[in-house]
């Protein structure tokens, strides 16, 4: 695979993504609005923060008053997840420069690893040394498409979108990108907790539960493979 | 002035958390059992994010038929399974919730 073929194929598998994350971004712009945030800010906080759950928690917290460090700290925590797959992108990157390495970090978000993931484990894409080039591709993809949305948040700026159930794309995307990979029973019982976990600590705030679950996705799947062995 | 800072600040946490284990590979031997957690990142992670979505309604658990998703989510997981086709399975998904929606 050459590097426009994985480009291409990152840009492809981002594209169902973007259907959810669309409504999402103008929610944000809205909320931004609402929360007494300058339209120039709340779009530079795209670029510059580029998390959509984080800026709508920021602009609400922002709206609300909250203490400076309250609301980094809180942002900090609801992208913890995030180190999950720093964690799990890094063997893949480790060849290249750093220049590389803090452009894809900088666009490493859910849908932009979910989306090349399947692409950079599956057969010999890993061996590629423009396997990064897919990462690029879903990145970008997811970046463009988050500045459009929350500019059309920002434009519209007093009334929320008619909820479309179009956001419902984000789930159905992430089942189309993990079903498939399950192919064990040790992957079985990984997904089984942490699907579970998610579900009984979804109360807990700033999505710690969701963070708790995925790490007991990974200890259920490491320590089942011990035992397999 | 402060929102700016904060913005600034909040990206500059953001971009740190994503940086963290690409910017130390290679300068530390991570001990195997932490390589052993990895490959189960997607799954976890995605799964994790993916059932409360299809199993809560408002903060709740609900698994009647009234929660049009949690449905519409498991036909688009059988399709996935059987299929393993991005595209016919959200489609197949949407359509479960469309036609829920007006039964």
């Amino acid at each position: 695979m050459n590097r426009t073929q994985a480009f291409a194929l990152g840009l492809r598998s981002v594209m169902p993504l973007l259907v959810g994350v669309g409504p999402f971004g103008v929610i944000y712009g809205v909320v931004a609005l609402q929360s007494g945030i300058p339209p120039l800010a709340a779009m530079a906080m795209s670029s510059i923060v580029f998390a959509g759950s984080a800026q709508l928690l920021l602009a609400q917290l922002v709206g609300a008053g909250a203490p400076l460090l309250l609301t980094a700290g809180a942002v900090g925590l609801v992208n913890l997840r995030h180190a999950l797959y720093s964690a799990s992108v890094a063997p893949i990157l480790a060849h290249l420069p750093r220049r590389w390495k803090i452009l894809l970090a900088y666009l490493l978000t859910d849908e932009a690893y979910a989306a090349a993931i399947p692409h950079l484990l599956g057969g010999n894409a890993t061996r590629s040394p423009d396997a990064h080039w897919i990462l690029f591709g879903s990145g970008l993809g997811l970046w463009a498409g988050w500045q459009v949305s929350t500019l059309a948040g920002v434009l519209i700026g007093t009334q929320l979108p008619a909820n479309l159930g179009l956001d419902f794309a984000l789930p159905l995307t992430f089942i189309a990108i993990v079903v498939p990979m399950i192919n064990s029973r040790v992957l079985l019982a990984a997904a089984a907790a942490a699907g579970g976990m998610a579900v009984a600590l979804a109360a807990l705030p700033y999505k710690l539960g969701l963070f708790i679950a995925a790490l007991a996705g990974l200890v259920v799947g490491a320590a089942l493979t011990r035992k397999a062995k | 002035m402060n929102l700016w800072w904060l913005m600034l600040a909040c990206g500059v946490i953001t971009f740190a958390i994503r940086y963290s284990f690409i910017a130390a590979e290679g300068h530390y031997r991570p001990p195997t059992w932490f390589r052993r957690l990895l490959p189960f990142v997607p799954i976890a992670a995605l799964t994790a994010i993916v059932a409360p979505e299809l199993l809560l309604v408002q903060g709740e658990i609900m698994l009647g038929g009234g929660n049009h998703r949690l449905w519409a989510g498991l036909v688009a997981i059988l399709v996935a399974s059987l299929w393993r086709n991005t595209l016919l399975t959200i489609g197949s998904g949407f359509v479960a919730l469309f036609v829920l929606q007006r039964i």
